[in-house]
């Protein structure tokens, strides 16, 4: 908003256009200056008028793509991101990248066309029910057959994907819609405000009781998740750790939420968490929730969770206050807000004693400081990214993968910036990163952007190395090439008796995949060569493709296996742990 | 427990569709769900009976809020109100066999409202028990019974609420202005 294609479009005299013309004159009054999309016979007519609108469209090799892309590009930018597909087949293609979104709650809007609304619901030509497909996987859909209900529709998809709890909107046109006209007037379009919702509630009682708890608390946690950046919280959450002296643990989605060199940053917490993080939290006696979900995968056991402790959850979404885990205090607005309210009841407090006693539970784990230990000739993926986060001094958007490797990342790459981390985390997609990261350069171009992906997760959406090549844009691909589909490989080596069932993988060439793409690259054997690799390809003005050979039956260590107690983690095999300092 | 859910919703295509569409997602069963237009106009309401946990219920009213066609819900949950079903009855009955019919009909106030050479219709309309009840002595009686359409419960608080003041109700206004009630008994025969 407030942009000059924004104003351009606010000014634009109300004029009849079609319904092709609509949609981008909506999308330019929206501040829209990129897509991503592919086209197909039922959305031609949108096509056909793009050259007529200051939007750049980036042509995508697989529609899954344009919809990771729209939310790579959101998850850098904060910004709404655009995909657009066909009918049929283009649009059921965008469905997983719907669903990460939604999981994620990552604001995207998506415009498909469909088949005319005279032949609707006949089986026609690459028809299908994509609002009734997405329904689940969307905030709202649209199904939209008259060109006048274009921009309403647009728009209010917009307000939608970024409101409360942000999320993924579909808006389906008709292809007579399309090609029809009406008056377009950009500002008769606004919807109606945004309704907050009924059950959202944060009472006087609730603030007292909760700065009371933390008064009195011995053994407070800040959990910090996603909502904190969705909500632009940093600040607060940061004076609310610093005044009251409690430490934060992160959810996934939230590292980057508060600085990972902060003296009162503990780590990330849950499943892949470190020991003394999750410990913190089974012993805390107050846990103080701050846009995080209780999500399975940092819970465990959830009959066990934090037991001794009061809970304070601020949350913008009511639906998930008591979910999974019951809560002493809940405080549903928006994150910012709520702690803007909260913070002048809250004096500094003394939290030395607690401090040390986490110190403490680190103790008996080993420091994770890497960069010193001797090379053994092995390459481990922790090496990698240590050296990736080394030289780009944590400054680098990093867009992850599934796999083991998104969990070095988490552990390795210390984040100090929000929108620095971009990882599927809800729905956990593989092949999301190269195209999410194409989004994320284009949100930021001027940003140092490095995918880090496994072998696996690479080959569900390479091509889109022909749409960097194709874009010229520069992004580094740090490929952990590990031979397994290893996260899975790992769960068969902890619970399946190492039945590596279906998991041992082989791959391409990558680095002459990219050469193919007219992309650079290198192959990296050794724990020496990595720092050059990373130099080498942070230097070379196109993208650049690292295929790192690592160790290849590595494990994420610690592990709380699902549905056991938090503080029930499975330890790296003492003894000869490269990894770990004795 | 039983959870009744009254909800506004804009009459547009597909909102029936993402309401059941939730109670789907979390594998509740719905008992019975009843459509029409409200008082006001471009809103249907929708009276939506369920079998859930305690604690659904309140994750329920919020997810419905977060359907963007759903304008309000009201949890009735245990609150005093008025409920009515209205059921159609068709039973097989000859000349001859109709007259114990007629008395059923009687005893239960109920009416008919088709008679043809071979069958006859019965409205009936009251709390679901009641309902239930006819339905039992039909079947002991001698006439068959051919079809049976019911209404899905219709509920509706007791006292002075309009559905505009649902809403300042849920942020806690005094309800004791209201008719203390024991619903489910056979009061108020319409
Ligand atoms: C689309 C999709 N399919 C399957 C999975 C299940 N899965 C989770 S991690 C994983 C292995 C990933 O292998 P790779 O990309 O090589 O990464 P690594 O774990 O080896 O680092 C699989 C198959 C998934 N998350 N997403
Ligand atoms: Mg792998």
């Amino acid at each position: 908003m407030g942009t000059d294609a924004n104003t351009q479009a606010l000014n634009h005299p109300p004029a009849r256009l079609t319904g092709a013309e609509i949609v981008w004159a909506t999308l330019v009054g929206e501040g829209v200056t990129d897509v991503f999309g592919y086209p197909g016979g039922a959305i031609l007519p949108v096509y056909d008028a793009l050259r007529k609108f200051p939007i750049h469209h980036t042509l995508v090799r697989h529609e899954q793509g344009a919809a990771h892309m729209a939310d790579g590009y959101s998850r850098a930018s904060g910004k709404v991101g655009v995909a657009i597909a066909t009918s049929g087949p283009g649009a059921t293609n965008l469905v997983t990248g719907i669903a990460t979104a939604m999981l994620d709650s990552i604001p995207i809007v998506c415009i498909t066309g469909n088949v005319s609304s005279k032949v609707l619901g006949s089986d026609a030509f690459q028809e299908v029910d994509i609002t009734g497909i997405t329904l689940p996987v969307t905030k709202h859909n649209f199904l939209i057959s008259r060109a006048e209900d274009i921009a309403p529709a647009i728009r209010y998809a917009f307000q939608i994907a970024k409101s409360a709890r942000p999320g993924p909107v579909l808006v389906d046109i008709t292809k007579d819609a399309q090609q029809a006209t009406a008056i377009f007037d950009f500002e008769a379009a606004k919807p109606r405000p945004h309704r907050i919702h009924p059950m959202r509630k944060v009472e006087e009682s609730g603030l007292a009781h909760a700065a009371e708890l933390i008064k009195n608390a011995k053994r407070p946690v800040i959990l910090a998740g996603h909502g904190i950046i969705e909500s632009g919280a940093m600040e607060q959450v940061r004076t609310l750790a610093e005044r009251a002296q409690i430490p934060v643990a992160l959810t996934l989605l939230g590292l980057g939420a508060f600085p990972a060199s902060h003296a009162l940053n503990l780590g990330m917490m849950g499943m892949h968490g470190e020991s003394w993080v999750n410990h913190a939290i089974q012993d805390a006696d107050l846990l103080i929730a701050c846009g995080m979900r209780f999500d399975d995968r940092v819970t465990g056991s959830v009959a066990t969770y934090a037991t001794k402790a009061k809970k304070i959850h601020i949350e913008v979404d009511p639906a998930e206050v008591n979910k999974i885990i019951k809560v002493d205090v809940p405080l549903i607005g928006d994150l910012r807000e709520v702690l803007e309210a909260l913070l002048p009841r809250i004096s500094s407090r003394d939290g030395a004693a607690w401090l040390k006693t986490i110190d403490g539970f680190k103790g008996d784990s080993a420091v994770r400081d890497i960069k010193n230990l001797p090379d053994l000739g092995h390459l481990y993926a922790a090496h990698v990214i240590h050296d990736i986060w080394r030289i780009t001094g944590g400054n680098a958007i990093i867009v992850t993968d599934v796999g083991q490797h998104q969990m070095w990342e988490a552990q390795y790459y210390h984040h100090e910036q929000p929108r620095t981390l971009i990882t599927s985390g809800g729905l956990g997609t593989m092949g999301f990163s190269l195209p999410a990261a194409i989004g994320a350069k284009f949100a930021c171009p001027e940003k140092e952007v490095w995918v880090i992906v496994g072998d696996g997760g690479f080959q569900m959406t390479a091509g889109e190395l022909a749409t960097i090549a194709q874009e010229g844009i520069k992004i580094n691909i740090a490929v952990i090439n590990n031979g397994y589909l290893g996260m899975v490989r790992q769960w068969q080596e902890f619970f399946y008796e190492r039945n590596y069932e279906s998991t041992p993988m082989v791959s391409p060439d990558f680095v002459k995949l990219a050469d193919a793409h007219g992309i650079a690259g290198l192959t990296v054997r050794t724990r020496g060569e990595v720092a050059e690799a990373v130099n080498t390809a942070r230097s070379a003005p196109g993208a650049f493709l690292l295929n790192f050979k690592v160790e290849k039956e590595d494990s994420v260590y610690p592990m709380v296996s699902a549905g056991s107690a938090l503080h029930e983690m499975i330890r790296r095999p003492g003894g000869n742990d490269p990894l770990e300092e004795s | 427990m039983l959870h009744t859910f009254v909800a506004y919703v804009e009459d547009l295509p597909g909102v029936l569709t993402r309401v059941a569409s939730l109670f789907r997602r979390l594998n509740i069963n719905i008992h019975s769900l009843t459509v029409g237009r409200s008082e006001q106009a471009g809103l249907s309401r929708m009276t939506v009976v369920c079998e859930a946990s305690a604690e659904a219920g309140h994750r329920i009213q919020a997810s419905l809020y977060k359907l963007e066609n759903v304008v309000e819900v009201d949890d009735i949950a245990q609150a005093p109100s008025v409920t009515r079903e209205l059921a159609l009855i068709k039973v097989a009955a000859t000349p001859r066999t109709r007259s114990q019919v007629f008395e059923l009909v009687e005893v239960f106030r109920a009416r008919i409202v088709d008679l043809a050479p071979e069958s006859l219709t019965i409205e009936m309309t009251g709390v679901e028990s009641k309902i239930e009840g006819l339905i039992q002595v039909l079947n002991e009686g001698e006439g068959r019974i051919l079809e049976i359409c019911r209404s899905g419960k219709l509920t509706m608080r007791r006292g002075h609420h309009t559905s505009g003041v649902l809403k300042a109700m849920s942020v806690g206004a005094d309800e004791s202005a209201e008719v203390p009630a024991e619903d489910g008994a056979a009061v108020e025969q319409e």
